[in-house]
């Protein structure tokens, strides 16, 4: 419709410039891939050092031998069996206490100031470093509750320390489901208890799951709590049950790295291989369980 | 109280019965949502066996009126309902109801069809359960679906997921799931508004079918479907109060050849026309 500015004028388009100009988008595309490769190299780095040291090491008598004196006869036996019933534990503790919170946080609780504030406190307790949480546990499960050094005062204190992860992720996964869902089990004649137990809640589990697992995988990973409450850094036994004393693979793993002779450089390698497959597992885990029930609406 | 009439309609079966008792006595309802009134001053009877259409234009308070009459507004936090709702004489709202068998005889069936993310046996199953009527549930589920007119679309796989099937498939689902706690009522709100022609068509046709049996009230923006299914027409429209706030009003309810054909008020005759809405 609009006429050409002014009759005879063709806007000149070569300006020249086309040259100068990508080379800038080039330079900043390039300094973005610099910023990407920064991190993926130096964890790729990382995997390669620890891949090539304890590559050999990782094999049956690694995983089913005690620790000991010699580098070579060295397990991690009892600390696979210890963090095996802390993540049990921990799992069985923390999942109920956070569903249970998330549900009354979204589908029970008034809309008021008492949620807010409650809401603001859960998103605060995910940044309390972990070893605050070791303290609190040595405090309420080791000492108050006369738990002593065990692994259920582990696993407490682990469960606390993923939980408020555990209610975020099952509020988002409360909130996916549609209110359309709600209405049609009301309008049946369900009453609030049965929408949320027979229709919410089973429709949001692959996502709290999701949640659950994100959790334990922050949660074996963590050391600085459980040497706070007391487990053990050298261990020649087998934990049997959840009060028995414990170590779990992380501190194994430091205790070994600090030993002098050279070797334990390739058995903590070993341990460092163990834990890392252990948490891509849980991780491609979490994310069959989000692609496998993920619902379009 | 002036009793609908219902008239003979040369276009539809013909109902030559005189006007039945009504399943619904509205007394000067008033719903509001934390003070603020969505409509107010409704006095209708609601008969039985009848096809009843509440039309008016957006906001009128059409869903909200619907509501009203399974309590489904008890779940809207700040939500009030006056005046008297009486259903076979019994005061909807007195404080010994228990709105869970409410709804268990006044069945509801949502704008976009909405079964749960389970199997279409399961879908009907779900209210069959939570009311402990488990005695025979195949048999139950099955006669459910029969009438809902889609066992024959779903019988070879009852443990189909209900998202599979489609739109008006879920939502004759809907019906069947609201049909099978052998309710007497069944309200819709707006239930074609998603759906294709076909669909809409056949959910027409079950319509037809279920008013036999039940008493259906339907809203509905749709005046031709309101003309083609209803026997009854209410027709409520958006008005300003005193203070400015807007709030749907009933303006005119009777037979539905009559409100099409010879409206009574001249704001009826408005909107029927598309003058106006």
């Amino acid at each position: 419709m609009s006429a050409p500015a002014v009759a005879g004028r063709v806007p000149a388009l070569a300006t020249g410039r086309r040259a100068e100009r990508s080379l800038g988008a080039l330079a900043f595309h390039l300094a973005l891939l610099l910023a990407l490769l920064v991190a993926l190299l130096t964890l790729a780095t990382l995997l390669v050092d620890v891949a090539s040291k304890g590559a050999g090491w990782v094999d049956r008598g690694f995983l089913s031998s005690l620790d000991s004196r010699f580098p070579e006869r060295a397990g991690i036996r009892p600390a696979l069996v210890g963090t095996a019933w802390l993540m049990v534990l921990t799992a069985l503790i923390s999942f109920p206490l956070g569903v249970g919170a998330a549900i009354y946080l979204e589908e029970m609780a008034p809309r008021n100031r008492l949620a807010g504030f409650l809401e603001l406190n859960v998103a605060n307790l995910a940044a309390v470093p972990s070893v605050i949480y070791g303290l609190l546990g040595l405090a309420a499960f080791v000492r108050a509750m006369q738990l002593g050094r065990s692994i259920m005062a582990g696993s407490l204190t682990l469960a606390l320390l993923i939980l408020p992860v555990i209610i975020v992720a099952s509020r988002e996964a409360l909130r996916a489901v549609p209110g359309s869902i709600r209405e049609a089990a009301y309008a049946v004649g369900a009453t609030s208890w049965q929408v949320t137990w027979r229709q919410v809640l089973p429709a949001a589990l692959p996502g709290m799951l999701t949640g659950l697992i994100l959790g334990l995988s922050r949660a074996i990973g963590e050391t600085a709590p459980l040497i706070t409450l007391g487990a053990l850094t050298y261990v020649n036994f087998v934990p049997r049950h959840p009060y028995d004393r414990f170590t779990a693979i992380p501190i194994q793993i430091y205790n070994w790295v600090s030993r002098p002779q050279t070797e334990y450089q390739h058995v903590a390698a070993a341990g460092i291989i163990l834990l890392l497959g252990m948490l891509l597992a849980m991780n491609a885990l979490a994310i069959y369980l989000r692609n496998r029930y993920e619902r379009r609406w | 109280m002036e009793r609908v009439q219902v008239h003979v309609d040369v276009a539809r079966p013909v109902r030559v019965e005189a006007s039945p008792e009504p399943v619904f006595e509205l007394r000067d309802v008033a719903v509001s949502y934390r003070g603020l009134p969505a409509v107010r001053g409704v006095t209708l009877d609601i008969p039985r066996n009848r096809i009843t259409a509440i039309i008016g234009p957006s906001g009128s308070g059409k869903s909200t009126l619907l509501r009203a009459l399974n309590r489904m507004n008890d779940l809207i936090p700040g939500a009030r309902v006056e005046g008297k709702v009486l259903y076979h004489g019994q005061d909807l709202y007195d404080p010994a109801v228990d709105p869970v068998e409410v709804r268990r005889h006044v069945g509801m069936v949502f704008q976009k069809p909405n079964p749960f993310p389970k199997s279409v046996f399961e879908n009907v199953a779900f209210g069959l359960r939570v009311h402990g009527m488990t005695d025979d549930l195949k048999g139950r589920v099955e006669a459910a679906l029969r009438r809902a007119a889609l066992w024959d679309e779903v019988k070879d796989d009852l443990r189909r997921n209900a998202y599979e099937l489609s739109g008006g498939q879920q939502q004759r689902l809907c019906i069947a799931r609201a049909i099978a706690l052998e309710p007497d009522t069944i309200l819709m709100d707006e239930p074609c508004s998603a759906l294709d022609p076909l669909a809409t068509a056949q959910i027409e046709d079950l319509m037809r079918e279920l008013s036999e049996t039940y008493s259906v009230v339907i809203v509905t923006h749709n005046m031709q479907q309101a003309a083609r299914v209803s026997d009854v027409t209410a027709f409520i429209t958006v008005e300003a109060d005193e203070r400015g706030r807007r709030c749907g009003v009933l303006v005119e309810h009777g037979p539905t050849d009559r409100i099409f054909t010879n409206p009574a008020d001249p704001r009826t005759e408005s909107y029927i026309t598309g003058r106006f809405g």
